[in-house]
């Protein structure tokens, strides 16, 4: 028999339920199975799995932003190795009554923007709706398709010591954390197999094909295939990775505000192929942010019509806009009472004890008893930190008091409630630890009803001690097993498999901004390579201080200066007095551009470009390809200010930039979004190809020898030429190499033929053609005979200039041209405006 | 109440967008149309945009003011909104602020309470109750209104007090805030527009429990004697409103410390500027842009 000591120095806590042990030690009855196989494990192995799990997050590359800095690294997800079990009979009871509560909230929506009976019968305070800023007034009296307001809904739940649960809070905008509760069982059922099947834990599937039936059959699309997408703040938000994961696994593109057009009231996404009308959304992001036409001017995140095209009845969003007007926790005192009038039955799952101050006898019950209670905003827009009655000395509880009687609508007290606890692995002390936990449902609607996902996200405190459980500040989770009741073991069979367009929709149209990304990821990331090996020739070259050089690194400093790496950096002092600074002839130019973010187009400003397209590409990339432009990112952190160490990070910047490359051909599905990358590639290098080479062809017989060598090192053919040739370079065999050889994928004439395979693939998916056939160009430099090079005597280069110049023109001309055809639509930047 | 009384005004409202880039789309709302009042009469309005909008909707907003939704779907370099209306303004029923209730009676009908079962104008007016985009409820609000309210004072009474002291306070400067300056920094530093003596003064009520809106208007403006009318000199106004349970809206002008009669405009109110903004949108492009607004009030 398994007992709390086989838990090493697992403590009981009288004060607090344990989700695993009965106070005398001996595990619960429905956790008997996983407590034996834990005690059958032993230390070592338990220390293993918490290491695979630990490595199936890292390489899932789940991961969850505390701070949402762009550039900090992601925190991985955490997920304890012991998931939580629920027993089926207890589960009846749970599902049963947040299915109740989600119902009952929907139903409260409707009558806060519909009729208004409830605030007329004083079953709610005017304040907690009037006062609340997510109260959206430009809501009110629009009715959402089906009346169905609330689609996806979750509920916090806490167990006092006495086992019963509680509802500490309620998630009705754009719940977080389902997804991350499909993660988890992904990751750590693999550990369980057989248990997971002798229990017959619940599956989760089915809980998502009912949200995507739910929206895909009540989208207003008129006998069109439903579009569904989910609506994203974006990467900075916190649970980004989760966003990407969920609209992955519910087969919906993953939209930002910018990637959609309100037009004629209705909404599209706007893509390679055109615009696309949507007729549902998933949204993530925040109430007051989806309209800036009709919401806060002060963000543009959002579609600017929305909620007139919702009103027209033409999109359906879920949750509907405003719904986050039940997030407050004012609220929860008042709900059994709404709960008889609105469903005519007592509220099944009691909210933890709270208070709204608002109410003069609420008020002075919660002034005299403030050290037993916590008070927290009533809004979550006052952005105020829950404040313990019990760890404030007499003065700050005056002062507290004080602030509750100035604004007294704006608090609620509560109690506070000892949560239960579970043991979750340690890996730093090797055994299993008491810690507290929460519990997060979700619900969907389904019909007139809502089905309870058998499942969830249990939250877990990050220490011992801590009593508040949030993300934000850090903690684990663990996956939640939902114990069959042996009536419908295979549920996930029971169900039709999704209709084909369901699945194909979020991989067809790629959204006009990611494409954009993807062909300015191309362009920098060549473009880095470039001016990396540009650079490094420069800097050998200064090292060695060889008069012999001078020719050269004048030529290598035109091209610099064409590639605008020697402007001085913008500085306000300077530039306010317009004072010119004298040219820079020495290196510092040279490690200004390898290492200071300031020097506009030098390495790490380039390398941010490429990072901030990369970041807008998450969903993308493999997790690999993510880390390598990370990695490039970081390259030149750490350095002095000398020019050995600028050659030190160009050998590091070079490599990573290439292999780049590498995850460009072979790590990225080949769909017409991708073209955009390689096209971008191919461009970029053409233009610093024929700008290079033009430098070279122009100058005198013996000049151009001495600088061929480094242009062969900075086209990366140098290698090859040595090979082809074993001789000093020359000018004829290597205008061979870096121009005309179609076999070298380092030639102007490699480029010209790889654009026109990739137009013409475009030309077939998206039907277009650019003004200038590449072909020509390339035609007339196939028809240039090397032998004008041959007579040394008689200057030949400038037929030659004059083609490669139309080369790097036709390189920019296609740019802007893609630019205007593909991408104006995405890139402007809509902007509001205010007239009084 | 007499209709000889009635004023009658042509009121032309001009808004001028010039921008530097085309803009490919706009999302524009307008509360332009003056409201029909039991004292205010619209004989004539019209809006004419250009250039022609794509889409043009007419709609009532949640506080029962007139708005129309325009889209216009074609690049365009500018964008002019012109509202012409005719309206007549006659004069409200007098309310003597010393016979208003005491302020505090006010504040406690407006108070929730279990059981509570408000009549629809109480209801209403617990709309404009609490903090809004643009208006505060603060403690140091309610203290700087303080010995304006004292104890038993009659509401009115005490809310005129409240704007002669603002008035007396603040300055009028048009180049010292702009349409989103919040209040409490006007508050600090004590000038700005009418927008901002409407906030503070909404605030103060609000802050003392009373109800109070937010009313965009305009103001008929007197030429310097002997000079004519210029056109477009005015601007849009603002001003406020306090609920008084059993007289309903009263208005108060604290920008000019009067309580408008027969010079003041009424077109909508709402919580604060952010509910009845008279033009706002939202444009994709456009680059830099330039605005012009020009106002007539004209007696006729």
């Amino acid at each position: 028999m398994a007992d709390a000591k086989t838990f090493m120095n697992y403590q009981l806590n009288p004060d607090r339920y344990d989700e695993v042990f009965e106070a005398e030690g001996r595990p619960r009855r429905h956790w008997t199975r996983l407590a034996q196989a834990a005690r059958r494990t032993g230390r070592t192995a338990l220390s293993r799995r918490a290491r695979t799990i630990r490595r199936a997050v890292e390489q899932d590359g789940v991961t969850y932003n505390i701070y949402g800095d762009p550039k900090g690294t992601d925190r991985p997800w955490e997920v304890d190795l012991l998931p939580f079990v629920i027993s089926s009979e207890e589960w009846q009871f749970l599902s049963r009554a947040v299915a109740q509560r989600a119902r009952l909230l929907n139903l409260l929506l409707a009558d806060l923007y519909g009729a208004n009976r409830l605030l007329a019968d004083g079953l709610i305070p005017p304040a907690i709706i009037h006062g609340h800023h997510n109260y959206l007034w430009p809501c009110r009296g629009i009715e959402p398709p089906a009346g169905r307001f609330l689609h996806l809904y979750a509920c916090d739940l806490a167990r006092s010591p006495d086992g019963r649960w509680w509802v500490i809070g309620d998630r009705t905008q754009g719940p977080s954390g389902a997804g991350y509760a499909v993660q988890n069982r992904l990751i750590v059922t693999p550990q369980y197999e057989d248990i997971f099947r002798a229990l017959g834990v619940q599956r989760l599937a089915n809980f998502f094909r009912t949200l995507q039936q739910q929206l895909a059959a009540l989208a207003p699309s008129n006998g069109e295939a439903p579009l569904v997408a989910l609506l994203t703040p974006g990467p900075y938000n916190e649970t980004y990775f989760e966003q990407v994961f969920l609209a992955r696994y519910l087969g919906f593109p993953l939209v930002e505000g910018s990637d959609l057009t309100v037009r004629d009231n209705r909404v599209y996404l706007k893509t390679l192929q055109g615009l696309k009308r949507v007729h549902a959304l998933l949204r993530r992001l925040d109430d007051e942010y989806c309209d800036p036409a009709a919401l806060r001017t002060d963000s543009t995140l959002g579609v600017a019509g929305l909620i007139s095209a919702a009103r027209a009845g033409n999109v359906l969003i879920a949750n509907a806009l405003g719904s986050g007007v039940l997030e407050s926790p004012a609220l929860l005192g008042f709900l059994p009472a709404i709960c008889q009038k609105l469903l005519g039955e007592p509220l099944a799952l009691p909210s933890v004890a709270t208070w709204w101050c608002g109410e003069t006898p609420a008020l002075k019950h919660v002034i005299d008893h403030l050290p037993e209670l916590v008070i927290k905003p009533a809004f979550a827009s006052m952005k105020l930190e829950p404040t313990f009655g019990h760890s404030l000395d007499s003065a700050g509880r005056t002062a507290l008091a004080a602030r509750l009687r100035a604004t007294p609508h704006a608090f609620v007290a509560q109690e506070r409630v000892r949560l239960s606890q579970a043991p979750a692995w340690s890996e730093e002390n090797q055994q299993f630890e008491p810690r507290v936990v929460g519990l997060r449902v979700y619900a969907t609607a389904n019909g007139d009803s809502y089905d309870v996902m058998p499942g969830g996200l249990a939250r877990v405190a990050p220490e011992s001690a801590v009593e508040v459980i949030t993300m934000q500040r850090g903690g684990s989770s663990k996956d939640v097993w939902v114990l069959g009741d042996g009536s419908t073991p295979w549920q996930s069979l029971l169900v039709p498999r999704l209709g084909a367009h369901n699945i194909v929709r979020g991989g067809f149209y790629s959204p006009s901004r990611a494409v954009e990304n993807l062909f300015w990821m191309g362009r920098y990331a060549e473009r880095i390579e470039n001016i990396g090996r540009l650079l490094r020739s420069v800097g050998q070259r200064l090292t060695e201080s060889d008069p012999a050089h001078l020719a050269t690194l004048k030529v290598l400093t035109i091209l610099s200066d064409k590639a605008r790496l020697r402007e001085p950096i913008a500085n306000t002092a300077v530039s306010a007095t317009r004072k010119k600074s004298p040219p820079d002839l020495g290196p510092n130019w040279l490690i200004t551009a390898v290492a200071d973010p300031k020097a506009a187009n030098g390495i790490p400003a380039t390398t941010a470009r490429l990072q901030s397209c990369a970041t807008q590409l998450r969903a993308r990339m493999s997790l690999d390809h993510w880390r390598t432009v990370q990695r490039l990112a970081h390259v030149h952190e750490q350095s002095s200010p000398t020019l050995e160490a600028s050659l030190a990070i160009l050998d590091r910047v070079i490599p990573v930039s290439t292999a780049l490359a590498g995850y460009t051909f072979d790590d990225m599905t080949r769909d017409a979004a991708w073209r955009f990358l390689v096209i971008g590639r191919l461009l970029e290098r053409m233009a610093f190809l024929s700008s290079a080479i033009i430098q070279v062809v122009g100058l005198a017989h013996e000049d151009c020898d001495a600088v061929l060598g480094a242009l062969l090192e900075i086209g990366n053919v140098s290698m090859t030429y040595r090979v082809r040739y074993q001789r000093h370079p020359e000018l004829l065999p290597v205008l061979d190499l870096m121009v005309l050889d179609e076999s070298n994928p380092h030639s102007v004439c490699f480029q010209l033929a790889a654009l026109g395979n990739h137009l013409q693939q475009l030309n077939s998916q998206l039907d277009f053609w650019p003004v200038n056939d590449p072909a020509s160009i390339l035609q007339a430099l196939r028809g240039f005979d090397l032998a004008a090079f041959e007579d040394i005597q008689v200057p030949q280069g400038e037929p030659l200039a004059a083609l490669l110049a139309a080369c790097e023109r036709y390189a920019y001309g296609l740019s802007d041209e893609l630019t205007q055809r593909f991408f104006v639509h995405a890139g402007e930047r809509s902007q509001t405006s205010v007239a009084a | 109440m007499s209709p000889n009384n009635a004023r009658r005004y042509k009121v032309d409202h001009y808004t001028a967008y010039r921008y530097s880039e085309p803009v490919m789309l706009s999302h524009q709302q307008l509360h332009l149309a003056p409201r029909q009042l039991d004292y205010q009469a619209i004989h004539a309005h019209e809006v004419v945009v250009k250039p022609a909008p794509t889409q043009r909707r007419q709609l009532t907003d949640p506080f029962g003011n007139p708005v129309t939704e325009i889209a216009i779907e074609a690049a365009h370099r500018s964008l002019d909104i012109i509202a012409r209306s005719t309206v007549s303004v006659t004069e409200r029923p007098t309310i003597e602020a010393a016979q208003t209730p005491a302020w505090e009676t006010v504040r406690d009908a407006l108070a929730y309470r279990a059981a509570w079962q408000p009549p629809a104008a109480l209801l209403e007016a617990t709309q404009f109750l609490f903090e809004s985009p643009y208006a505060r409820v603060k403690r140091i609000l309610r203290a700087y209104a303080e010995n304006c309210f004292a104890p038993g004072q009659p509401v009115l009474s005490a809310a005129v007090a409240l704007m002669a002291k603002i008035h007396g306070e603040f300055k009028f400067d048009a180049g010292a805030t702009n349409v989103t300056t919040p209040v409490m920094k006007f508050f600090e530093q004590k000038r700005g527009v009418c927008q901002d003596f409407t906030h503070l003064m909404i605030s103060c009520l609000r802050s003392t429990g009373l109800a109070a809106r937010y009313v965009s208007g305009y103001l008929l403006t007197h030429p310097a004697p002997g000079k004519p009318r210029r056109v477009g000199a005015d601007a849009s106004h603002a001003w406020v409103a306090l609920f008084i349970p059993g007289e309903g809206w009263v208005d108060l002008d604290p920008t000019n410390n009067l309580r408008p009669a027969l010079e003041h405009v009424t077109v909508s109110w709402g919580r604060d500027f952010s509910d009845v903004t008279p033009l706002r949108g939202v444009i994709n492009g456009g680059g830099e842009q330039t605005l012009e607004v020009k106002v007539t009030v004209e007696p006729i």
